[in-house]
């Protein structure tokens, strides 16, 4: 284990693109996974951001801790200026203008920007086929607001606006399959990915980014925050939303499913629930149907990659 | 050399936009606006525009795109109209607030509901305080001048500002008048290349659109306010430069046999021509009358319309919206307050006219005069009155 930790470091870029000194809670998945990601790729990117956590820790004038090219200019319309981006470079590109070659462009959002209010403008992005790449960094709540539940917030999370109470289970709607939906567009490339699983998070940032046409990743970021979780334990849990098959690893390629972390025997949802204070409400029977569903959601996925197997 | 034709007024200004070279057009349909980006559109499948168009699927993502667009440093267009322009609100107050010089046709309608494609002026007015340069045009020539001229205002390194060019839809966009194209060597001569100082670019990392804590916000408001004010004398020497190569001149206010006269009649937008044509037949008649127009909507120009209106008695002042439970007519409003603190100003009466597309004809301005220089005599109990409504 010294040994790995001695290792492992160096195969990761020294580079900050995404520098220390930001103001995310102790302990941010997001922040953790946002610096992941920009280590997996060069300096030749434009960032535009969505209203949001990120934009709010990252993005304070004068401290912005971006070291590359950054935009932010509201909450939904995210994926609608990447397109105007991409657009301005393709054409000044073709029309000889003063702009590097090969320039990429990741926009970036939390799940309430992407899978609520920005879905219209992603969708289009996504249709249209512009050459960038989408990551939703999902905390499962508008956490920036103070916690109140969007379509990504799972079920049975107590939050400020889908409280625990006598006649309340929490969240009452399951949450929305945001990888899917954008699947549904036909894309060269989806994919899952967690700060848990750094190598495999940065495996297909790297991927998406390079794959020409629209490319969207959808990052579980544990929110200690919002999960009332302990701040040292956001890995742990990411692992475990993993293990448990509650936010499996897996990409589409091409239409192509595939498992990229594979868990040959699911851990109880149960392992992945006890500790988080927003499920500490859950009866038995309600984890009981969590399981369930869980289940068989993770069976439908696994159909698919049997599908895609060549 | 430029050439007169007869074109309707939506091709002509999509064939100014064409002279104009644009990098980007981001647009979703929206009656009457079409024809513009239709034609555009059309300029760009075959190749004689070279050029990104972005079919966007809101009007939304339209102003959003141009946003994203613009601060690469690519020169871009939209065009919009009533509930469009609407649904872009939001969006339409960061491109100004983050100095990004979109150029925007705006194909004036109304505003649901019930709703109604005809032209009034209730979706310009609903951005007045958007911090956008507005000009806003009478004719199909006047609307393809000033969209050349836009490229070049608000791209100007000391202004970096969007600006919208009314025309009124239908009343402009889809009628044929004879309009002088100019030349595309006369277009390059007058518009420089965009060289918007500080674009998103991997050479030169720059973050733009940083949130800011109250200890910065109101600097960046105030910097706003005294960067829209200093836009006008760029714009007035685009007219003016303008004038020398292309020999059609703009104003702010511009006037039309207003000198001396102790009745003016003042107006905005397509409307101003018949106006003229009922100051024409009134002034045969004896009467004492004449008309200043508004060119420039914002940077609101104080000066000028001072200048203009300081001789007359009776100030008649037409608006297509209305601004409810309040003063009635925006334009009256603004008028009014510029006039305010004057030793010696007109007294204004304020008309609401043409709603949703209602004509306001030769005859109908011919009463509002008359009926306006009476009621400057004998007073009002209404804070405006609305002419042509039944019940």
């Amino acid at each position: 284990m010294e040994k790995y930790a001695v290792y492992v470091p160096r195969l990761i870029n020294k580079e900050e693109k995404f520098t220390a000194g930001h103001r995310a809670c102790i302990g941010c998945g997001e922040a953790l996974a946002i610096r992941q990601a920009f280590k997996a790729v060069d300096n030749n990117i434009i960032v535009v951001n969505a209203t949001g956590c990120a934009e709010i820790f990252g993005g304070q004038f004068p401290n912005v801790a971006w070291q590359i090219p950054w935009i932010h200019t509201l909450f939904e319309n995210t994926a609608a200026v990447a397109s105007g981006v991409e657009a301005a470079y393709k054409a000044m590109r073709r029309k000889g203008g003063l702009i590097p070659k090969d320039t990429k462009i990741v926009a970036i959002g939390g799940d309430g920007g992407t899978s609520d209010i920005g879905l219209q403008a992603l969708s289009g992005a996504l249709e249209r086929g512009h050459d960038f790449t989408y990551i939703c960094f999902d905390n499962e709540a508008y956490m920036n607001t103070g916690i109140q539940r969007s379509s990504s917030t799972p079920f049975g999370a107590a939050t400020t606006t889908s409280p625990a109470g006598k006649k309340s289970i929490g969240q009452f709607s399951w949450k929305k399959n945001m990888p899917e939906i954008a699947a549904a567009h036909n894309v060269p490339y989806v994919a899952t990915a967690t700060h848990g699983y750094p190598f495999d998070l940065m495996t297909k940032v790297a991927k998406a980014v390079a794959m020409p046409g629209p490319a969207y990743l959808h990052v579980l970021s544990v929110c200690p925050t919002g999960w009332r979780t302990g701040t040292d334990t956001i890995n742990q849990y990411a692992r475990l939303a993993v293990q448990t098959g509650v936010f499996p690893l897996f990409e589409v390629e091409n239409g192509v499913y595939k498992m990229t972390v594979e868990v040959p025997q699911l851990r109880p949802v149960t392992d992945y629930l006890k500790g988080q204070g927003r499920f500490r409400h859950l009866s038995d029977d309600v984890i009981a149907k969590i399981q369930k569903r869980v289940e068989l959601e993770y069976q439908k996925l696994l159909e698919k990659t049997k599908h895609g197997r060549k | 050399m430029a050439t007169r034709i007869g074109v309707e007024v939506s091709i002509a200004v999509a064939d100014a936009v064409k002279l104009c070279n644009p990098d980007v057009i981001a647009a979703y349909p929206i009656t009457p606006q079409t024809h513009i980006v239709e034609h555009l559109a059309e300029l760009v499948a075959n190749g004689e525009l070279d050029a990104e168009y972005i079919p966007v699927e809101s009007e939304h993502s339209a102003m959003s795109a141009c946003l994203g667009s613009a601060a690469t440093g690519a020169r871009t267009f939209t065009a919009t109209a009533s509930q469009g322009l609407a649904l872009m609100n939001e969006v339409v107050y960061v491109a100004s607030a983050m100095r990004l010089p979109v150029i925007m046709a705006v194909a004036n309608r109304s505003l649901s509901a019930p709703l109604s494609i005809w032209c009034d002026h209730s979706d310009m007015m609903s951005v007045r305080d958007t911090g956008w340069i507005q000009i806003i045009t009478e004719n199909g020539q006047q609307a393809v001048d000033n969209t050349i001229i836009s490229f070049r205002v608000g791209e100007d390194p000391q202004v970096l500002l969007p600006v919208m060019v009314h025309l009124d839809g239908f009343n402009l966009t889809h009628v044929v008048e004879p309009i002088m194209i100019p030349d595309q060597a006369e277009v390059d001569k007058y518009l420089p290349k965009n060289r918007f100082p500080l674009p998103l670019n991997p050479d030169k990392p720059v973050a733009m659109g940083g949130f800011a804590a109250p200890a910065i916000f109101m600097e960046t408001k105030w910097a706003q306010e005294v960067n829209i004010q200093n836009s006008k004398k760029v714009i007035l020497q685009a007219w003016d430069e303008f004038n020398k190569i292309f020999g059609r001149k703009y104003e702010p206010i511009e006037k039309y046999q207003s000198d001396g006269a102790k009745t003016l009649i003042l107006t905005v937008g397509s409307s101003g021509e018949t106006a003229s044509v009922a100051v024409d037949e009134l002034k045969k008649e004896g009467m004492d009358v004449g008309q200043v127009r508004i060119r420039l909507w914002r940077p609101f120009p104080f000066e000028e319309l001072r200048e203009a209106v300081k001789g007359a008695d009776v100030l008649i002042v037409m608006d297509r919206a209305i601004s409810f439970g309040g003063p009635g007519g925006p334009i009256a409003s603004e008028v009014k307050a510029a006039l305010y603190n004057q030793a010696k100003k007109p007294n204004v009466v304020n008309y609401v006219i043409s709603l949703g597309g209602r004509d306001t004809t030769v005859s109908d301005f011919k009463n509002i005069i008359k009926q306006g220089v009476g009621i400057a005599e004998k007073g009002s109990k209404n804070e405006y009155e609305i002419y042509g409504v039944r019940g």
